[in-house]
């Protein structure tokens, strides 16, 4: 009879041991001077595991180029970093969880990620509360950096691409002035807060504009036949159609919307932007239109840019999306925020943050005025051929 | 009796009394320690939202139980409760009530009232499943619960006032240590006050035989709905803690993906057992942070630095781990065994009794 | 009204795919009176297969003629789906012996998640698309489009449910998977091999899953993830149909698809989920064992 309970012994002292374990690590904050640590909260598995991937991807080539070089020269020393990466799963309570590890047991100077507005905003309050900077690469929804107890901008995120609130209604604009839209039907995923979000701000502006939005239908995350939507936009006999949607998706709706034989003018966003786009969709996004804060069209590339790019298909054998683009340069601003500062500090780095500056990288101009929205400019691009080419508007004007 | 069995009914008396007080105890120095963690900082902060995770984790898994466990049928639909237990008491905190309080106040006196709040609408919303559960049982109940996981989804994605999908925020954070391990307290209590009760026996004759309950004269559509009631306020409970520890809550999360951890949660530690719900939750949550730990020290080892992908093998590894402990040990941790110090003495000799046949199912 | 038609199409082509994954679900149900939650997996992890071998086959199609290459894939896809389910079963089904079904569900649950996460691990995430197995060709018919392609899909489709159908109550193996989920355990005894069989069940839902899979994989795109939605929404079909009940379940399935869709078209779609379910639930209320399940009489 003494072992009737053995699994059960077993197990608890193994929590024990392990509680025993897992508790002193960590703990003491950051660098001892030679060493800098980044946290990367990314969604590696989930419904977008090619997002995290890039995210990744785009952050490892930052510290090694850094590291390669010998470290990060901080007042008169040199500093190698050191790069935690978590998966937050793509669910809002692991993205806390792993914000929280990274700074409790890891001791991270700032963190990098997550890229969805669902994930980004939990960890953002973690981060908030912990006073440890965050920079979100990829997140668009305005709760992200504010605090919505307060309303008031919080402290310690930061981003690195504009406002759905904003871009939605420039999209609007883009699409009255320079195809002459007066109607516009809409494709949108409802579960997805980036989806809806853009959707309902594009609506609202186009209609503040004069235009009429003939159809505004949704579909549910995960959804891959979209035949029916499609059909009620043929219908409806939009000039334009937009699609605020994942590139994965996109391609499918663009795909589906051919076969329909619906002619119209194709608009997705940056969240299309994506070397995946060109080869899922193949001949059916030619002639697609959307924007980035990158453009991946080597030819209209800044030299930054070039140089990113060109290391970024050697290391990984692939053209880089935006999401890694964008990681890259959140490296580069906090990398530039630590040298500003000269000091190893969270506090310290989330001053110079949010000092009014600016930082070219391979997605251009990022400009911080203070708070933790930035100024960005963005790329009008068309596919052509099968690429991705600098498109310049001919009525449309900023 | 013989004489025999009542000289051993008496000891076993004596030792369960005593029994009584250690327990007793035990309670009182875990509570004060979850005041002292916190002001302390004893454990670190990732480890302490662990501990919270567990705590409502434990009630996701007690409450999955009552219906997956003890009651035998198939509910695939706890998500859609917790979901409506986040909102409410969310509503009710950021909206409803006075955000000008001082804060021990609101802690003490409104965190509790919002939390019920949420169990009570999670509840009153069940009765829309309780009623076709007479009907359906099995892969039925499954199919109705599921159903209702997705209406529940759909709508609450299109009721723009209070945020849709794009989520809802502006919590406090409520949940402390103290607040999770007094409504797990409350969640332990409820369950094992119901199960051996007159009415929850009938709830787990029911799962053993439906017909012959009827013949014993067990009310079997009564039980059922309070069954599914009691259930619900838990899972509505659970979701309400949630919601103010994340501060952050959407429809996405509490979608049919996050049913399977609390299924998993209850078959891991043994069905119709209010320990193994909660050894359950623990050994769930816990592995799961093991593994993330391993992988990430593996990674650092220069053998597997080759590996570009090392994080998502966590998800290849505690799958696989399951399927063997289901293997070796299909009942689950507890079995349908039950800690000596949850079960009422005078059910004991008969418990070891009923509890020893199930096992054999 | 062609608007009508086009939806109708739409339906038929949806509803074609839940129907021919739901059929494993309900197979399986039959004769081991279980929920193999992993089914969907398993439809990805055949619409891969097909993925792959197509990449590798359209490389040397200068020595086949072009007519033959659907054929093969399929064949190539289905049997490598079939093993891959006996495999399944037997590594991790099997063991379990006569355990509590709910462990075995949480098994089926865990085997899921691993594929899942196995392919993602293994492939990576980025989505693929089959590339063509016959020259598309789009046709419009009084204001209704359609593709080359759909049409084959639809006559594939119902081919498979028709040998199905046919297997399952004409044939002697078919009679032995009734016979098991009619009564266990009388059936050995009257000389069937009742672990064959069960081996064969398998083989068989796997099998009609594949054919789903390569149709899935080349008018939508594959991902680790895709298996989830549909398997769900399989389960659900065959649970409709009535659990147990292969005609059921391709007609649960056809239900499905015609709600979702009609849904869409005639009503919100922003309400989709929300209406259709509802539908669904009324369905259940007025017919509780599902359309074709029979009534279960409980003897005392």
């Amino acid at each position: 009879m003494k072992y009737r309970y053995l699994l059960l012994r077993v197990l608890i002292s193994l929590y024990l041991i392990v509680f025993a374990c897992v508790v002193p690590s960590g703990g003491t904050p950051t660098a001892t001077g030679t060493v800098i640590k980044i946290g990367l909260n990314a969604e590696l598995t989930g419904s977008i595991p090619k997002v995290g991937k890039s995210c990744k991807q785009g952050a490892e080539l930052a510290v090694k180029e850094v590291n390669d070089a010998g470290g990060l020269e901080v007042a008169g020393q040199k500093c190698k970093i050191q790069l935690f990466v978590e998966d937050n799963e793509d669910k809002a309570d692991v993205s806390a969880s792993v914000t929280q590890k990274l700074i409790a047991q890891r001791g991270v100077l700032a963190i990098v990620g997550p890229n969805a507005s669902r994930n980004a905003i939990p960890a953002s309050e973690i981060a908030e509360s912990a006073k440890v900077p965050l920079i979100g690469p990829w997140p668009t929804n305005p709760k992200f950096t504010i605090d919505s107890k307060t309303g008031q901008p919080k402290k310690y995120a930061f981003r690195l691409m504009y406002l759905d609130s904003n871009q939605g209604i420039e999209n609007a604009k883009f699409v009255k002035e320079e195809f002459n839209a007066s109607k516009v039907a809409v494709l949108y995923d409802i579960g997805s807060e980036y989806n809806k979000g853009m959707a309902d701000v594009f609506k609202k502006a186009f209609e503040e504009l004069g235009g009429s939005v003939v159809a505004f239908e949704a579909y549910s995350s995960g959804d891959k036949d979209f035949a029916s939507q499609l059909t009620k936009i043929k219908a409806a006999n939009p000039d334009v159609i937009f699609f605020p949607n994942y590139y994965n998706e996109v391609s499918l709706q663009l795909q589906q919307a051919h076969k329909l034989g619906i002619k119209a003018i194709f608009m997705t966003t940056d969240a299309s932007f994506s070397s995946e786009f060109l080869i899922l969709g193949g001949k059916d996004v030619e002639g697609a239109c959307l924007y980035s804060t990158f453009i991946a069209d080597v030819a209209s590339a800044s030299p930054i840019a070039k140089k990113f790019i060109e290391s970024y298909r050697a290391a990984y054998g692939e053209d880089p999306d935006d999401v890694a683009a964008l990681t890259y340069d959140s490296f580069g601003v906090l990398f530039q925020a630590i040298q500003m500062v000269g000091k190893i500090d969270s506090q310290a780095v989330r001053d110079a943050l949010a000092t009014p500056h600016s930082y070219e990288g391979a997605t251009g101009k990022t400009t911080f005025v203070g708070t933790g929205d930035p100024l960005k400019s963005i790329y009008w691009i068309q596919v052509k051929d099968g690429q991705f080419r600098a498109y310049i508007p001919k009525n449309y004007h900023p | 009796m013989t004489t025999k069995n009542i000289i051993q009914l008496s000891e076993l008396d004596g030792k369960l009394k005593n029994k009584q007080w250690a327990l007793a105890f035990a309670l009182v120095i875990l509570f004060t320690l979850t005041f002292l963690i916190p002001h302390y900082g004893l454990l670190n902060e990732y480890i302490q939202l662990t501990i919270i995770y567990i705590g409502i984790n434990i009630i996701m898994a007690l409450s999955q139980n009552m219906i997956n466990g003890y009651m035998g049928d198939f509910s695939l639909g706890h998500a859609s409760f917790m979901l409506i237990g986040a909102y409410v008491s969310s509503i009710l905190t950021v909206w409803v009530f006075p955000n000008n309080w001082n804060p021990i106040l609101t802690s003490i006196i409104l965190f509790p009232v919002s939390v019920t709040a949420g169990g009570l609408a999670a509840a009153l919303l069940s009765l829309i499943i309780a009623f076709p559960s007479f009907k359906t049982r099995g892969g039925y109940l499954a199919l109705v619960t599921l159903a209702f996981n997705m209406i529940c989804v759909s709508v609450v994605q299109n009721i723009e006032a209070i945020g849709g999908g794009r989520g809802f925020m502006g919590m406090e954070k409520l949940t402390t240590m103290p607040w999770v391990f007094i409504w797990v307290l409350i969640a332990v209590w409820v369950v094992r006050n119901f199960v051996y009760s007159n009415f929850g026996r009938g709830v787990v004759s029911i799962r053993e035989d439906e017909t012959a309950a009827n013949l014993v004269s067990v009310n079997t559509k009564q039980v059922k709905v309070l069954t599914f009631v009691i259930s619900s306020f838990l899972a509505g409970t659970g979701g309400a803690l949630f919601a103010h520890v994340l501060l952050f809550i959407t429809p996405k999360t509490f979608q049919l993906q996050k049913n399977v951890d609390f299924l998993v949660m209850v078959y891991l530690g043994g069905m119709g057992s209010i320990g193994g719900s909660i050894l359950g939750a623990v050994t769930y949550t816990v592995i799961l942070e093991l593994l993330r730990e391993a992988l990430s020290i593996l990674g650092t080892m220069p053998i597997f630095a080759g590996i570009p992908s090392l994080e998502v093998w966590r998800w290849v590894v505690a799958p696989l781990l399951l399927i063997l402990l289901m293997i070796y040990r299909h009942e689950g941790i507890m079995g349908f065994r039950e800690f000596g110090f949850i079960v009422p003495y005078r059910d004991r000799f008969g418990a070891c009794f009923w509890l020893k046949k199930g096992r054999a199912n | 009204m062609s608007f009508f038609f086009q939806q109708l199409l739409n339906a038929l082509q949806v509803g074609t795919m839940y129907a021919l994954v739901s059929i494993g679900y309900t197979m399986v149900y039959g004769v081991l009176t279980m929920i193999n939650f992993a089914h969907g997996d398993i439809f990805m992890v055949s619409s891969y297969f097909a993925f792959f071998f197509s990449i590798f086959f359209l490389r040397m199609t200068s020595h086949f003629p072009s007519f033959l290459v659907f054929p093969t894939i399929v064949l190539v896809t289905v049997i490598l789906t079939s093993f891959l389910a006996i495999i399944i079963e037997r590594l991790a089904y099997k063991p379990l012996g006569s355990a509590s079904k709910f462990s075995a569900i949480i098994t089926a649950l865990s085997v899921g998640i691993l594929l899942e996460n196995l392919v993602l691990a293994l492939i990576g995430p980025e989505p693929h698309q089959i590339p063509p197995l016959i020259p598309d060709v789009v046709y419009n018919l009084q204001g209704v489009a359609f593709s080359s392609f759909q049409v084959l899909i639809l006559a594939v489709s119902f081919l498979c449910m028709y040998i199905l159908d046919f297997i399952v109550y004409r044939t002697k193996v078919g009679m032995a998977m009734r016979a098991i989920s009619f009564d266990k355990t009388v059936v050995p005894l009257m000389g069937v091999p009742v672990d064959r069989i069960i081996e064969v069940t398998f083989a068989l839902g796997a099998a009609i899953a594949a054919v789903g899979g390569i149709i899935f994989g080349s008018v939508y795109s594959l991902d680790p993830y895709m298996g989830i939605r549909i398997g769900w929404w399989a389960f659900i079909a065959a649970v409709l149909g009535g659990i147990g009940n292969v005609r059921g379940a391709m007609i649960g399935g056809l239900i499905l698809g015609g709600v979702e869709i009609f849904v869409v078209a005639y009503t919100t779609s922003a309400y989709r989920d929300f209406v259709a379910f509802a539908i669904l639930l009324l369905l259940l209320v007025f017919r509780p064992t599902g359309i074709l399940g029979k009534s279960q009489i409980k003897k005392v």
